[in-house]
């Protein structure tokens, strides 16, 4: 089942992870700019800082770990992420000012250029999955374009890119207008922007400390690892339970997974992984529906639409819950297994 | 069996506590891997490095940022707006069937990836709850409190459901790339995001088929509840409110 990745990696492409994580750098570079010069920004340099910490371990990554040696640039990488987790932490990151143009002028654009506003987020999905399946393979002179083991990635960004020139051709605005406006959308996603990175460090330092064996010692108390379809109930139903508890799937995830379905699911039965972490993250989502941890999605709507019961949201989300983690516990037990 | 050890375990009760108190989710994450590492005698310089290490290889999760400026500048010339009157064009509206259609629209343009397109208070509060209730009530007249509050509760809910059912089927998304991450890190290779986005496609599916299959009943559940409240204000209150909301 486990291929041996590094190999692949080794291929020259245009399209490398190393390039795209110098892409990402240099986007997030310019944001930091653009921030900078925002004198009605309300925490300019600490917003500026949070960006270029992070920034920085795109930029100067793969470089100090082939100059300083992987140990140092660890080290580094290490300190930014505490000094980034604190600067969120006290509050640090906020929103900036931004020059939007009023509704009206929205609408009149809207309005000239109508359908062809959404041709543009269409192609992204499209020109992604079309690459990958199709151009795979394909070279230029003797390079491959796509990085052969973050073959998605690679075709993603290609059809960002795409999509950017496409949308500078309907709306007339550049790519460099575009850079500058995507700071508003990172502003208002802020520190939850690094979050996913975050869990997934502390899936690594969860497997360093073999927490994955203590909940597979827990669940072995509780279940046999040769029933499959209790397993499969157990994973599906404590990613809901967790996720309800954590009000968060992303955080419920690696845990669970590094706890139940890699021990048991993948290497006690052979499962495959793809389908398995799939359905698993959405049973997760079935959680997130039932509880009030998920203030934004089920507590905020409450309050803006002035119910009177406050978990009324959750209420009429239940039962739609309930069906679907039932269909993902069978959905799994059925596809995951391959003898 | 051997001795149980739940020492790792720690890390956990740390991220329940720290969510639990609401401190901010990097610091929470920060100090449950900090923890974790105290906790099972890791030492310091060792941590650090796991940390930054992890951290170095999961940087595809940020390979989002790369879409926003494309969203940006759509929005910046009217995506929104052109949603919304998109939308409101729909006609022949009744409470289940504005709200089928805004489901099936928001799952699809969140596979697309268009996440931040609608939302709670973007277009719930603003659009959705309203046309669905301005429907009902062009049926049913003025609508009792718990009747607009159960529509605008459904209104909420097709938008939470609709986008967290989508949105794994977009391989750029978070959660995607977090379970491709994950799966590296544990050495399982040979998977890439569109694998995963493509296995999200049943569930969605299923989602899809459920809620509008709920949605088909909100009618009749309106029409029920509505003669229940006229029928408890018959009984319970003075005659004369009862006979100011028949006429």
């Amino acid at each position: 089942m486990s291929t041996i990745a590094s190999s692949a990696s080794a291929q020259p492409a245009i399209l490398s992870i190393d390039n795209i994580y110098l892409l990402i750098g240099f986007v997030v570079l310019f944001l930091v700019v653009k921030t900078l010069q925002d004198k009605h920004h309300p925490k300019r340099l600490t917003t500026a800082l949070f960006w270029g910490l992070f920034g920085s371990v795109f930029l100067f990554g793969d470089l100090s770990a082939a100059y300083l040696g992987e140990n140092l640039t660890h080290r580094w990488v290490g300190s930014f992420v505490i000094a980034i987790a604190i600067l969120a932490g006290m509050g640090k990151v906020s929103m900036g000012s931004y020059d939007v143009p009023s509704d009206e002028v929205q609408t009149a654009s809207a309005r000239r250029i109508g359908n062809k506003l959404f041709i543009p987020a269409v192609l992204i999905p499209i020109v992604t999955v079309v690459c990958t399946i199709l151009l795979k393979d394909i070279q230029v002179a003797g390079l491959f374009v796509f990085d052969q083991s973050h073959v998605t990635l690679a075709a993603l960004t290609l059809a960002c890119t795409v999509a950017l020139l496409v949308s500078w051709k309907f709306t007339g605005g550049s790519p460099f207008q575009a850079l500058g406006e995507s700071r508003r959308l990172v502003d208002s996603i802020g520190w939850a922007a690094i979050l996913p990175q975050m869990l997934a460090m502390l899936g690594g330092v969860f497997i360093v400390a073999n927490t994955g064996t203590a909940i597979q010692d827990l669940v072995t108390l509780f279940v046999s690892p040769d029933n499959r379809f209790m397993l499969v109930v157990i994973y599906c139903v404590g990613m809901a339970l967790f996720t309800m508890v954590m009000g968060n799937a992303f955080a419920a995830f690696p845990v669970m997974t590094a706890g139940i379905a890699v021990p048991f699911l993948i290497q006690g039965h052979g499962a495959s992984p793809a389908p398995l972490v799939a359905i698993g993250m959405y049973s997760g989502y079935c959680g997130t529906l039932m509880t009030p941890m998920a203030a934004n999605f089920n507590i905020v709507p409450a309050a803006l639409l002035d119910l009177k019961d406050k978990y009324q949201v959750i209420k009429v989300q239940i039962p739609t819950a309930l069906s679907l983690l039932i269909i993902n516990i069978l959905l799994m037990y059925g596809v995951i297994f391959n003898d | 069996m051997s001795e149980l050890n739940f020492l790792p375990l720690t890390g956990i009760l740390v991220v329940i506590l720290g969510f639990a108190f609401r401190f901010n989710p990097l610091l929470v994450v920060t100090c449950a891997g900090l923890v974790t590492g105290w906790a099972v005698d890791l030492d310091y310089l060792t941590l650090l490095e796991t940390f930054g290490e992890k951290f170095l290889n999961s940087r595809q999760l940020a390979s989002f940022l790369l879409l926003l400026p494309v969203i940006a500048i759509l929005e910046r010339y009217g995506l929104q707006q052109h949603a919304k009157s998109w939308i409101a064009s729909i006609k022949g509206a009744t409470t289940a069937r504005i709200l089928s259609v805004y489901f099936v629209v928001r799952e699809c343009s969140a596979a697309l990836g268009l996440i931040n397109l609608a939302g709670q208070p973007q277009t719930v509060r603003p659009l959705l709850a309203p046309m669905a209730l301005g429907a009902a009530s062009n049926m049913h007249g003025d609508l009792p409190k718990p009747v607009r509050d159960m529509i605008s509760a459904h209104a909420a809910a097709c938008d939470n459901i609709a986008v967290f059912f989508g949105e794994d089927i977009f391989i750029a998304f978070g959660a995607v790339l977090l379970m491709d991450a994950f799966l590296r890190e544990n050495g399982i290779t040979g998977i890439e995001p569109l694998h995963i986005g493509l296995w999200a496609i049943p569930t969605a599916i299923a989602a899809l088929i459920v809620h509008l299959f709920r949605l088909a009943r909100l009618e009749a559940k309106i029409r029920t509840q509505i003669a229940l409240h006229a029928e408890q204000n018959g009984s319970n209150t003075s005659n004369s409110v009862a006979r100011e909301e028949l006429a």
